[in-house]
């Protein structure tokens, strides 16, 4: 009697144990097409924004980061310093420029072309980027160890994704504007990067230089942000006219 | 049955580990490091090569390894405790283990799958401590002590009864409360220690501040109740060594608890340390409810001691 009961328990059991199968977590639901329309304007009338990013004060000293809990990565990394302050001679890099308010209602061709989120050396190339509502990122491992992609929106889905083989490769959209999209691997923690996504073509990221250039914008009053990982963000309202470049620059103060 | 309440021992003491283990993902932030259950990067979990147990996937894989043994550990002490154990309540105090410990399990997996919903991981650190609450519950009434001291057992003492009984009540609120601390962030919303905000009450609140501080009064308040247990059992029951010492030994431990709190604060969370103050809370809640069951013995059945002793004859021979 006792023994039967506990056979009627390892049976039970077992059939939890089938029952309980799991997912990956994945969806692979293609974000639906952003809708392709004519430029609301006359591409002859359009301006350009041109720009630098200063920073005021010292430049913090890049960080070095530890990579010795994946020893693939320890060998084959050819940068160990954090990409959040780059540039130099006052100049800032890695800060994401876009039109932020003076193009609602306007509807903008879906841009085309692949946008890559390379994983090398243990390291995000770009750190920072930017990409239209529906344009496809590419995100490639070309490490020979394992990452997890994992972007942490809070307007789109969140994702976390697997890349246990050198070349592996997937491909995201995003459905909705948000800037910015952190990404990280949660194997690797000194790993992120950000992406800007943004429901026009008007972005830019800033090189070492501190340089950015918008261009062929509807002419116009406009608020442009910049947004640096670490320094926050800042807006300036600017007037595009017709075939004439705007100048701008932004100054970030470090304490 | 000394095989029973040792193999019901080592059952605690893996969990012990496993709790260790839950710890350091949650405080080196590796939670999401392998992204699909129960597979690990498509691997069959115990085919995942050692090789690539790297970074964060080192402790989130060798958190799912450890609890799988735990699990397996766990089936077969309820099949030990159907076969062997005479005492019907009993097997099933094993039959909750086994159901919590794969609640707990499909808890964890939901929390990998869902992207570490808050309320799933604060009820995965709950329900953890349930699981450790009844290993160690096992081994107590596995053990020699359970069956010899039951006639020393009997008082009428309402007050012991109340301080043991509401102790391993009041620990695990204050556990609850540290998990929804750590699980929300609010770690080191408190940065100083052991002032608060420079000062002995918060100056300005918000729901991180709240909880933390709400953490540090249930911290005094448990190391209020221990010593007053303590205080008490000296008094009044001098001569109940199976009382006083796990008393002592939870006077101790609360004493190095608080101490562990204030070191991860002051070490802005370091992991070690951070898991350490996990692992002692667990072992502070486990030593309150040793002695809550002490103290009530005299409430359980009473074992039939031939039938007991027919078991262990047909076990020895």
């Amino acid at each position: 009697m006792q023994k039967r009961t506990l056979w009627k328990l390892i049976s039970v059991l077992t059939m939890m144990a089938a029952a309980c199968g799991g997912g990956d977590g994945s969806s692979e639901d293609p974000a639906p097409p952003t809708e392709a329309a004519a430029p609301a304007f006359d591409p002859a009338t359009a301006g350009n924004i041109s720009g630098m990013v200063m920073i005021d004060g010292e430049m913090p000293a890049a960080e070095e980061l530890t990579m010795n809990s994946d020893p693939v990565c320890a060998m084959s990394a050819t940068n160990t310093m954090s990409n959040t302050f780059v540039g130099g001679n006052g100049h800032l890099g890695n800060v994401f420029i876009y039109v932020k308010e003076g193009l609602e209602g306007q509807s903008f061709p879906a841009a085309t072309e692949t946008v890559t989120l390379n994983q090398e050396g243990c390291r995000y190339t770009p750190h920072v980027f930017g990409v239209q509502v529906g344009q496809t990122v590419q995100i490639v491992n070309s490490d020979p160890t394992l990452h997890n992609i994992h972007a942490t929106p809070t307007e789109n889905d969140e994702f976390n994704m697997g890349q246990p083989i050198q070349n592996m490769t997937f491909e995201r959209t995003f459905d909705s504007p948000e800037v910015m999209v952190p990404f990280k691997c949660d194997v690797h923690g000194w790993m992120n990067a950000y992406v800007g996504v943004v429901a026009h073509p008007y972005f830019a990221t800033t090189g070492q230089d501190g340089m950015f250039d918008i261009s062929s914008l509807p002419p116009g009053d406009y608020v442009i942000e910049a947004w640096h990982e670490a320094l926050g963000t800042q807006t300036q309202n600017i007037t595009v006219t017709t075939g004439g470049t705007a100048e701008v620059s932004f100054t970030f103060t470090v304490s | 049955m000394t095989w029973l309440h040792n193999y019901s021992r080592l059952l605690a003491v893996a969990t012990v580990l496993l709790i260790a283990a839950g710890g350091m993902v949650t405080s080196t932030g590796a939670g999401l490091s392998v992204p699909d259950w129960p597979s690990s990067y498509g691997y069959f979990m115990f085919a995942f090569p050692l090789s690539s147990m790297v970074g964060g996937i080192f402790y989130e894989h060798g958190h799912r390894l450890i609890a799988s043994t735990v699990g397996i550990l766990t089936i077969g002490l309820v099949i030990c405790l159907w076969l062997y154990d005479p005492r019907r309540w009993m097997r099933w105090v094993g039959v909750a283990a086994l159901v919590t410990v794969i609640l707990q399990g499909i808890m964890g997996g939901i929390t990998v799958l869902y992207f570490l919903p808050t309320p799933v991981s604060i009820s995965h650190a709950g329900i953890a401590q349930i699981f450790f609450c009844l290993t160690v519950s096992l081994a107590l009434f596995t053990s020699p002590g359970w069956h010899k001291t039951y006639e020393a057992t009997k008082h009428n003492d309402h007050i012991i009864s109340t301080l043991a009984t509401g102790l391993p009540i009041l620990i695990y609120v204050q556990i609850l409360i540290g998990a929804t601390m750590r699980h929300t962030g609010a770690g080191l919303a408190i940065p100083d220690f052991p002032l608060v905000l420079g000062g002995l009450v918060p100056h300005t609140w918000n729901f991180s501040i709240a909880i933390h501080f709400l953490h540090r009064l249930g911290g005094i308040i448990t190391t209020l109740a221990i010593f007053a247990t303590l205080g008490h059992l000296l008094t009044h029951h001098r001569t109940r060594r199976d009382l006083i010492r796990p008393t002592w030994f939870l006077a101790l431990l609360v004493v190095i608890q608080v101490g562990l709190g204030g070191w991860t604060v002051l070490s802005q969370r370091a992991p070690l340390i951070n898991t350490a103050h996990v692992v002692t809370g667990a072992i502070v809640l486990a030593s309150a409810l040793v002695l809550g069951l002490r103290v009530n013995r005299h409430r359980f059945p009473i074992e039939n001691p031939l039938r007991l002793s027919t078991t262990a004859t047909r076990e020895t021979s």
